[in-house]
């Protein structure tokens, strides 16, 4: 196939096979026995705007999915979701993004499974949490009953249609209405029990404050049922901000993190971490590199301001270690940084293994296995012995089940 | 050292670009204004095929003596090769990453033998 290149020049590619870009992935995970391993990439991603003919009529609203419909049949005129300005594709230099539509796929499975299926096998992964693309900026849209109709519609097809065929390697944490509480926690009560669900997720591209009361109930039903929340960032150029920004760059870099900085502050400041001690919390697609500035940040002020943070009964940076962080994209440019940054945020106990494949800035398991500075149970238990632990996932053999057994891993796992 | 039959000249237009597999080398051999170029197809950022994406020209932004910037335009003398994963740029005439010239992709020796293009690992 051909590719725009620069001034209009074409440049002839091959067409899109993940199996086939991702053979050096193969590669590596054959070199380092990484399928001995329980692998568990914590954020993964298929892009549910391509199936919106299928999500649609799953709105409970007659008048809004019809609104949703029309607008879907006006063949790519239409818009339902929030869009963001911005060049992920680097300009069309990652190509998996403009050459996605010409992969081939099999029938009698889902598209988004068998492309899913494709990467993990390469990479050595054995289970996924499965999250949209567009849909993570779902907290922009204006309108409350659309973003409740749109996540209930959403949240129905994944677990009904497409979790199912994965023959359980691939699990989701559910977007979460959280525009509306009372919603978000008829989400929690009606597909917390269900297949292949292993928390929810807030979509963090948005300003609530989630420390407000309105919020309590929702966490404590997801704390109740053993289950996970996680904060998924993303960026906003429209953003007040960010509109001083010129370049993608700048808007993506600081966006993915500051979104979740904004949240977790708040989480952590006005205590959420007393008040649901049970309740796993993760931290995802910030990258790393925010943590222990945020913990130094929180320590200084706090000894000084306690009287703002009565709930606290130790440093915030003790509190920050009490939760999960997904580790991509993962800033690996200095070693000794980022051995600073593993030892404050104790990776070795709190970090998740994450590829956030498809997605541009993609890690591969190798970026953690490769650290020198690493510790084999820290390997294994960030690559996904901890993750095994909290989604309760089972090892697919005999030599993953002795590594699991033997960094204290099997135990809850099984 | 060993040698590894690439191709026919004649049949490698400007602008194309071939992947060799030769032992455990994977090497990208590029044809760029009548010269060959070989490199390791293994990206220095995690390993992918760096030889196998777009080629662009580099982006380059005009500043003016009184400093301001007269916007971005593509370079007129110098081409990149990209990686698909993540977007690497390299130098095809030296394989530096450009992002950091002191990072550099192996480089490999082209041969030209009559009609017959050769490279040596």
């Amino acid at each position: 196939m051909e590719l725009m290149s620069d001034r209009g020049r074409r440049v002839t590619v091959d067409e899109l096979n993940t199996t086939r870009l991702l053979a050096h992935a193969r590669q590596q995970a054959h070199q380092r026995k990484l399928d001995d391993m329980v692998i568990v990439d914590v954020d993964a991603h298929h892009y549910e705007n391509e199936h919106m003919k299928d999500i649609l009529p799953f709105m409970e609203n007659d008048v809004l999915r019809q609104l949703a419909m029309a607008q879907g049949m006006k063949g790519g005129r239409g818009t339902l979701m929030p869009q963001q300005i911005g060049y992920q594709d680097v300009g069309g230099r990652v190509t998996r993004y403009p050459l996605r539509a010409s992969e081939k796929f099999e029938p009698g499975q889902h598209r988004d499974v068998q492309l899913g299926h494709r990467w993990m096998d390469a990479m050595g992964v054995d289970y996924s949490c499965l999250f949209p693309t567009g849909m993570l900026n779902i907290g922009l849209h204006p309108q409350k009953e659309m973003e409740v109709d749109l996540c209930w519609a959403y949240n129905r097809w994944v677990t009904e249609k497409v979790l199912p065929e994965s023959g359980g390697r691939m699990f989701s944490m559910l977007s979460l209405p959280f525009s509306n509480p009372d919603e978000s926690l008829r989400h929690v009560e009606t597909f917390g029990h269900r297949d292949g669900v292993g928390g929810f997720m807030i979509t963090a591209v948005r300003t609530l404050p989630v420390y407000d009361n309105a919020y309590m109930k929702v966490y404590r039903a997801i704390e109740e049922r053993g289950l996970v929340l996680a904060f998924h960032s993303a960026f906003n150029w429209s953003e007040n901000v960010f509109r001083g920004c010129n370049r993608f760059i700048a808007v993506h870099a600081l966006g993915f993190s500051f979104y979740n900085i904004l949240h977790c502050t708040n989480w952590v400041v006005n205590g959420m971490g007393e008040r649901f001690p049970k309740l796993p919390v993760i931290w995802i697609e910030s990258g790393l590199a925010w943590v222990p500035f945020l913990m130094q940040r929180l320590d200084h002020e706090y000894m000084m301001r306690p009287s703002e943070c009565p709930l606290l009964k130790k440093k915030p940076s003790e509190y920050m270690r009490d939760m999960y962080y997904s580790s991509q994209p993962m800033e690996i440019q200095d070693l000794k940084a980022m051995e600073q940054t593993f030892r404050m945020m104790d990776a070795e106990n709190r970090l998740l293994y994450a590829s956030d494949y498809p997605h541009w800035d993609f890690d591969l398991p190798s970026t953690i296995y490769d650290l020198p500075f690493l510790s084999e149970k820290a390997k294994h238990n960030i690559l996904g012995g901890t993750a095994a632990r909290l989604f309760k996932l089972k090892p697919r053999n005999d030599k993953q089940k002795e590594n699991l057994i033997r960094f204290g891993n099997y135990t809850a796992a099984a | 050292m060993a040698e590894k039959l690439v191709g026919k000249i004649s049949e490698f237009k400007d602008g194309d670009r071939r992947i060799v597999f030769f032992g455990d080398h994977e090497i990208g051999v590029f044809r760029e204004n009548g010269a060959f170029y070989a490199y390791s197809n293994y990206c220095l950022h995690q390993g992918g095929p760096a030889c196998e994406g777009l080629t662009i020209a580099k982006v380059e932004e005009r500043i003016m003596p009184d400093k301001t910037s007269k916007g971005l335009y593509f370079s007129d003398t110098e081409l990149h090769f990209v990686c698909p994963w993540h977007g690497y740029e390299y130098d095809i005439k030296t394989g530096e990453c450009v992002s950091d010239r002191r990072l550099k992709l192996r480089k490999y020796e082209v041969i030209e033998k009559g009609d017959e293009l050769y490279v040596r690992a």
